[in-house]
């Protein structure tokens, strides 16, 4: 223990000044163990006897480390034995070092130098963002140049509920949209407007501009009555000449107002709304509120006199709204035509039909395939680029690390050991880059989906093959390093300077 | 009592042309607990008798008993473990690995033996100990005068629990104080039994040996 404490420097002070300075005592304490022994007896001068202390004899001999403790070294030595003894017989056998030991290995391996690794990476990072990239791009652009040939028919989902087969009348309120259909529709994402819009039958009610009591009739027209929410004019695309919509507050109070369809108006003779002009349903007076201009989606609703929808229900008993109108953003069609249905009618939705529009067609399907050939082979290059930027540095790292190769063949790792090892490595440099470069790579499809206001399409197996993808890269550009690292021989290794 | 090492007929031989006999018909013993020197100037077998010994490479002919056990004709994959199991290696150049701690760099010789994780520090930590080091257990070896590096690397070596510590010129890269620390402390080890052999130039350092032998020409002679 003296002896320890005696070496062990103070803080900061070289370990050297220790035994040098001790005068030598002389005396040969001959058997004392060396706990007690002072280290100054065996001085510099060389006058003491080369064999300072008898050479302990077997039962003295305990485990080294094992400074405090004799009666904990029995069981040490038991278990030491036993191991050598299975190392004797199976010294061929599996390797001992075990995964976590590789992985930390690997770990401090390449997380010792940080800049190196940044750089290691940035060929794999490159390659896969390229790649998620071009084919998140792709993908998206596929999309958009099918949506550009027919915008109005690829955002266009109409959404019913036909009345079950059966006896009529009885379950039509279990089987029918709900009033806020429009709402629950504007909850999903990808949906950029929606409307219900329903048939009104005003039963022997006539249309008319004039009140006018001619038993002929002839004032009178037969002009088609629609119920719709206010969300109308968004939902089909369609302008007002002049005046305004209604809205939930007109639809609430059951306000007597209409909105006509400029044929309608032209057949009716009303052409401003500024006087407020009125028309009759019936004997009814109501209000024109607004003209509409053009409704691209449902240009029967030029032709028709519109009132809203509570007005319907409270004056022709109007039960529940016809069909749901949907715009969509392009794209998002065939997704919003899955989950509107559950949005619907959550405990039944196959009650609710749905039609939408094709998926993205022929043409576009071929524009968007071009686009991805060209782009993949620029992202394989890239990739192979990556790969063998990984390869060179690894290559690199072992040539630089020669003398940790042949000391760690010296503390006993196999061939086998080193050349996991390097290999982990690599396949560490390629798992990072490939997950940086996957994320990066979405970055870039939604940073140009932001710019140009397209719709980001990306398939979700594209994020998911990046990581794999990188190990793979990453085992293949370690291999022949690897190889290299194993064949270093430990000899020529621990010869050279550290 | 089983000899560490019995070398019987031991000779390596280079393939040629010329054919260079590197070393010749040697036999040795270095029986547990012995403090052993071999010396010899450069070009004499040093080199490579200590690769023999150490497991690094395999003699081309005689017997190698290792612990008893014949290794001359183990493999190469038997033969690490067998050394990383039996052999603490000293180097002249400490091959400490420079950005890994002390602890860390010392616990490194019991990756390959199968030592469970939860053992290695303990053990790293009473093998500083041993050698005076426990104070530098967190820095790094670019931190450390000479003298403490070659510390940690016979640090490194006990905690193997070896059969044989093995140094190849273990002060050649210290001034003399250094160098008097770590013969002081080879003293130290071999007192408390551990099985030693020193290879080296130097006549002051085999002079600390109990036993020394000397090589020249690939052929052995007491001294």
């Amino acid at each position: 223990m003296r002896l320890r404490k005696r070496q062990r420097p103070l803080d900061g002070t070289p370990v050297e000044a220790g035994p040098s300075t001790d005068p030598p005592t002389g005396d040969h304490v001959d058997g004392v163990r060396t706990d007690t022994l002072p280290l100054a007896q065996v001085g510099l001068d060389g006058t003491t006897p080369a064999t300072a202390g008898e050479r302990p004899t077997e039962t003295e001999r305990i485990s080294l480390l094992d400074l405090s403790a004799e009666p904990t070294a029995s069981p040490r030595q038991g278990r030491r034995a036993e191991r050598k003894a299975r190392r004797a017989k199976k010294s061929q056998g599996r390797p001992r070092m075990r995964i976590p030991d590789l992985l930390d290995e690997a770990v401090l391996g390449i997380g010792t130098r940080p800049a190196r690794l940044i750089l290691t990476m940035v060929g794999t990072v490159a390659g896969i963002a390229a790649l998620v990239a071009t084919l998140g791009l792709g993908q998206t652009a596929g999309g958009q140049i099918a949506g550009r040939f027919d915008a109005v028919a690829a955002t266009r989902v109409v959404v019913s509920v036909p009345a079950p087969p059966g006896p009529p009348g009885e379950s039509a309120d279990t089987s029918a949209l709900p009033w806020d259909a429009a709402d629950r529709a504007l909850r999903l994402a990808g949906v950029a407007a929606a409307a219900t819009i329903s048939e009104v039958d005003i039963g022997d009610d006539r249309v008319a501009g004039v009140k006018l009591v001619d038993p002929a009739g002839a004032n009178t027209l037969d002009v088609p009555v629609l119920a719709a929410s206010p969300g109308l004019l968004e939902a089909e695309g369609g302008t007002l000449s002049t005046g305004r919509f209604f809205d939930a507050g007109h639809s609430a109070r059951a306000d007597h107002v209409v909105v006509l369809g400029s044929r309608a108006a032209a057949a009716l003779g009303i052409n401003r709304v500024d006087s407020m002009p009125s028309i009759f349903l019936g004997d009814d007076a109501y209000v024109v509120i607004g003209i509409i201009d053009t409704a691209e989606r449902r240009p029967e609703i030029l032709d028709a006199v519109v009132i809203p929808e509570g007005t319907a229900a409270a004056k022709y008993k109007l039960t529940a709204p016809g069909e749901l109108d949907l715009r969509t953003v392009i794209g998002a069609a065939q997704q919003v035509s899955r989950q509107v249905a559950i949005a619907i009618a959550p405990e039944d939705p196959t009650t609710v039909k749905v039609k939408a529009p094709p998926p993205p067609g022929s043409l576009g399907g071929d524009v968007s395939s071009d686009v991805n050939g060209l782009f993949l082979a620029f992202g394989a290059v890239a990739l192979v680029v990556g790969g063998l930027g990984i390869a060179n540095v690894t290559l690199l790292s072992v040539m630089e690390r020669t003398g940790e190769i042949g000391l760690r063949r010296a503390l006993g790792a196999k061939r086998r050991h080193i050349a996991g090892q390097f290999l982990t490595e690599s396949a560490m440099i390629g798992t990072v880059g490939g997950l940086i470069g996957a994320a990066l790579g979405i970055l870039a499809v939604l940073v140009v989906c932001l710019v140009r206001e397209w719709t980001p399409v990306l398939d979700t197996w594209l994020a998911l093959i990046a990581p794999p993808l990188g190990i793979v890269i990453g085992l293949l550009a370690g291999a022949y390093p690897a190889v290299k690292a194993a064949a270093v021989e430990p000899m020529t290794a621990l010869r050279q300077g550290s | 009592m089983t000899p560490v090492v019995e070398l019987i007929g031991v000779g390596r031989t280079y393939p040629g042309p010329p054919e260079v006999s590197a070393v010749r018909e040697v036999n040795l013993v270095i029986e547990p607990g012995d403090y052993l020197s071999i010396v010899g100037p450069s070009g004499s077998g040093k080199s490579t008798l200590l690769h023999l010994l150490g497991l690094l490479d395999r003699p081309t002919a005689g017997q190698y008993l290792l612990d008893g056990r014949d290794v001359a004709g183990l493999g190469q994959g038997a033969r690490a473990a067998a050394r990383g199991g039996r052999i603490g290696f000293v180097f002249q150049a400490f091959h400490l690995l420079g950005r890994r701690s002390v602890l860390d760099n010392v616990m490194l010789s019991m990756l390959y033996q199968g030592v469970p994780r939860s053992q290695r520090r303990p053990r790293a930590l009473a093998a500083l100990d041993r050698v005076g080091l426990s104070a530098r257990t967190d820095f790094l070896p670019t931190q450390l005068s000479g003298g403490e590096r070659q510390r940690v690397a016979i640090a490194r070596a006990l905690s193997g629990e070896p059969s044989l510590l093995l140094a190849d010129e273990p002060t050649g890269n210290l001034d003399q104080a250094n160098a008097a620390g770590v013969m002081d402390l080879f003293d130290e080890l071999h007192r408390s039994g551990l099985t030693l052999a020193v290879i080296t130039h130097d006549e002051d350092v085999s002079r600390r040996a109990q036993r020394r032998v000397r090589i020249s020409d690939g052929e052995l002679s007491a001294l």
